[in-house]
C-alpha cells in the first residue's frame, strides 16, 4: 500500500504591497491637483488629515461614528437573519419559493432611496426606519446567495450523513451549516458595501446624527476637505469590518486547499 | 432457514422513479431476495442494472413502490431512527466532508450516536491506525489520496460497529493495485466484525473473491441467477460459474438488443 499521499496545501494570509502602492498613487495624483485646482475641490491631504483628527477629538463626531457603525450591523445581522429564514424556507419548500422569490425580485428592483421615502412616510423612529431601510434593501442579496449555498448541497453527501440516521439538529449543525457556510460569507462581503452606501444615504435624508449626516452639513457649509475626512472614517471602517470577515473566513474554511482561493 | 435468521428480505420489490418529462422510469422490478445474518452476498449486475436503487431502498433513503423491504424485521424506511448504528455504508465514492479531518470523518457516525468526544476519537484513531493513516488524523480530505480517502470511508462505515455493512463498488474508482490491497482489508474487517454485508459489485471477479453468495440483477433490478462464491468453491466449480454469469448477463445483452425497435 505504498500511496503517496497528496501534500498538504497550507493559506498563508500575505501583506500584498501593491494595494499600499495603489493608494499611495491616488494620495499624490490627488497632492498634485490640489496644487492647481481650487481649494474648494481639491483640498490638500494636510487639509484632509487635520479634519480626519478633528473628528476622533470632538465627542459629537466620535458618536457619529459609533451611531453609523452601529446602524451599519444592525442592518447587516436583521437582513442576514431574516434572508436566513427565508432562505431555509425556500429550500426547505418549493411551493414557498415559489411564492416568495417573485417578491425578493421585485424588491431588488426597488432603489434604496425608494426605501427611504417610504420609511420616512411610514414610521416615525429614525433608528426603527434605518434599520427597515437596510434590511429591506439587502435581504435578497442574502436571501438568494445563502438559497444557493443551500440547494449546491452535495446530494451525496446528504445520503450519506442520513445513512448514520442523524437528529434533525446534527443534520444542520453536521452538514447544513458547514455547506452554507461559504455563501454566507460572501454574502456578507458583498452586502457589506452596500451597507455602507445604503446607510449614508437613510442618514442624509432620514436622520439628525451620524456620518451620512455630517456629510450632509460639510455639504452645506461646501467644506470637501470634511467631506473626504468623514468618507474616510467610512472606508476604513469597511475595510476593518471587511477584515473581520476574512479573518473568519480564513479560520473557518481553513480545510479548503490554498488553489481554491486564488482562483 | 428460520424466518428469526434472516437479517435482509426484499419480497416482489418494486421501484419506479419519475422522470423530468412525467413518465416513469422503472428501475426495480418484483425483486425478491433474503440474507442470512453474518452472510456476505455479493450483487452483480451491468452499470444502470439497478444495483445502486436497490442498495438506496436497503439503507431507508427511498421506499419502494411496491412490495416489502425488512431488515431486521423492520421497514428501513418508516423506522429510519431505529437504524441508528446498525447500518453502515461504503459508498462508490469516498463521500467524505471537506471540512472534517481524517480523524473528524471516522468519528462522524459516532458523534451522530452522542458517543463522548474522548471516546470518539480514541476510536477513530484506532481505526485510522489499523488502516494504516495514523499520521493522518488531523489531514483533510483534499490532502489525502483516492485511496486513503477510501479508506477513511471505510474507517466511518465500520466505526459504528454495524450489524449490516453495504458497500456499493467501493474499490470501482481506484487503481488495481490499491484497490486490490484494500478489498483484502475490506474482506478481513467484513469477517472480524461478523457483520451482514452485501457487497455491490460490476466485476465479476471480485464477486467470485469477495461473495460467499452471488447474486446477478438483470434491468430493470430483479434476481435472475444466485451461485455460491468464495475461497470455499473449488477452482473447476469456481470457472463453471463464472461462464454461467457470463451468460446471464449476455442473455441481458440480447434481450435488450431485441427490444430494439
Amino acid at each position: 500500500m505504498a500511496e503517496a499521499p497528496v501534500r498538504p496545501t497550507t493559506f498563508r494570509p500575505r501583506l500584498r504591497y501593491e494595494g499600499w502602492v495603489s493608494i499611495a498613487g491616488l494620495a499624490i495624483a490627488w497632492q498634485v491637483a490640489s496644487l492647481f485646482f481650487p481649494h474648494f475641490l481639491f483640498p490638500s491631504l494636510v487639509e484632509i488629515a487635520r479634519h480626519f483628527v478633528a473628528i476622533f477629538g470632538a465627542w459629537d463626531s466620535v458618536a457619529d461614528v459609533v451611531e453609523t457603525s452601529a446602524r451599519i450591523l444592525a442592518g447587516l445581522v436583521g437582513a442576514f437573519v431574516f434572508g436566513s429564514v427565508l432562505a431555509f424556507l425556500m429550500g426547505r419548500s418549493e411551493s414557498f419559493a415559489r411564492y416568495v422569490y417573485p417578491l425578493l425580485n421585485f424588491n431588488q428592483g426597488i432603489p434604496a432611496l425608494s426605501w427611504v421615502v417610504i420609511s420616512i412616510i411610514w414610521f416615525k423612529g429614525i433608528e426603527f426606519r434605518i434599520f427597515f431601510i437596510m434590511v429591506m434593501t439587502m435581504l435578497p442579496a442574502f436571501s438568494f446567495q445563502i438559497l444557493d449555498a443551500y440547494r449546491s448541497m452535495s446530494k451525496d453527501l446528504l445520503e450519506m450523513t442520513l445513512s448514520f440516521r442523524p437528529s434533525r439538529y446534527d443534520l444542520i449543525r453536521m452538514l447544513i451549516v458547514p455547506t452554507v457556510l461559504p455563501g454566507i460569507l460572501t454574502a456578507w462581503k458583498v452586502n457589506l458595501g452596500n451597507a455602507a452606501r445604503v446607510v449614508v444615504v437613510a442618514e442624509l435624508v432620514g436622520a439628525t446624527g451620524g456620518i451620512g449626516y455630517a456629510l450632509l452639513q460639510q455639504q452645506q457649509i461646501f467644506d470637501m476637505a470634511g467631506a473626504i475626512a468623514w468618507t474616510l472614517i467610512l472606508v476604513v471602517f469597511v475595510l476593518a469590518v471587511q477584515r473581520t470577515i476574512t479573518v473568519i473566513e480564513n479560520w473557518t474554511l481553513r480545510y479548503r486547499p490554498a488553489a481554491e482561493r486564488t482562483v | 432457514m428460520s424466518a428469526t435468521d434472516l437479517e435482509i428480505v426484499f419480497d416482489r420489490v418494486n421501484k419506479s422513479f419519475e422522470r423530468p418529462g412525467g413518465s416513469a422510469f422503472e428501475a426495480v422490478r418484483d425483486l425478491s431476495f433474503t440474507v442470512a445474518r453474518g452472510d456476505l452476498v455479493a450483487v452483480l449486475g451491468k452499470t444502470g442494472c439497478g444495483k445502486s436503487t436497490m442498495f438506496n431502498l436497503l439503507a431507508g433513503l427511498i421506499q419502494p413502490s411496491a412490495g416489502t423491504v425488512r431488515v431486521q424485521g423492520r421497514n428501513p424506511y418508516r423506522d429510519f431512527d431505529w437504524f441508528r448504528s446498525k447500518v453502515g455504508i461504503v459508498f462508490q465514492n469516498d463521500r467524505l466532508m471537506p471540512w472534517r479531518s481524517a480523524l473528524e470523518n471516522i468519528a462522524l457516525g459516532l458523534e451522530i450516536n452522542k458517543m463522548p468526544r474522548a471516546e470518539r476519537e480514541a476510536i477513530a484513531a484506532r481505526w485510522l491506525d489499523r488502516l494504516g493513516l495514523s499520521g493522518h488524523a488531523q489531514d483533510y480530505p483534499h490532502a489525502l489520496s483516492g485511496g486513503m480517502r477510501q479508506r477513511v470511508s471505510i474507517a466511518r462505515a465500520f466505526a459504528v460497529k454495524p450489524d449490516i455493512l453495504l458497500a456499493d463498488e467501493p474499490f470501482s474508482a481506484l487503481d488495481e493495485v490499491t484497490g486490490n490491497a484494500l478489498r483484502a482489508e475490506f474482506l478481513d474487517l467484513v469477517r472480524d466484525t461478523g457483520a451482514t454485508s452485501i457487497f455491490i459489485t460490476h466485476s465479476i471477479d471480485e464477486a467470485l473473491q469477495l461473495g460467499r453468495r452471488i447474486l446477478v440483477f438483470r434491468r430493470p433490478a430483479r434476481l435472475v441467477y444466485t451461485a455460491a462464491g468464495g475461497n470455499d468453491v473449488a477452482s473447476a466449480a469456481r470457472a463453471k460459474i463464472r461462464a454461467e454469469i457470463l451468460r446471464a448477463l449476455a442473455d441481458e445483452a440480447l434481450e435488450e438488443r431485441e427490444t430494439i425497435p
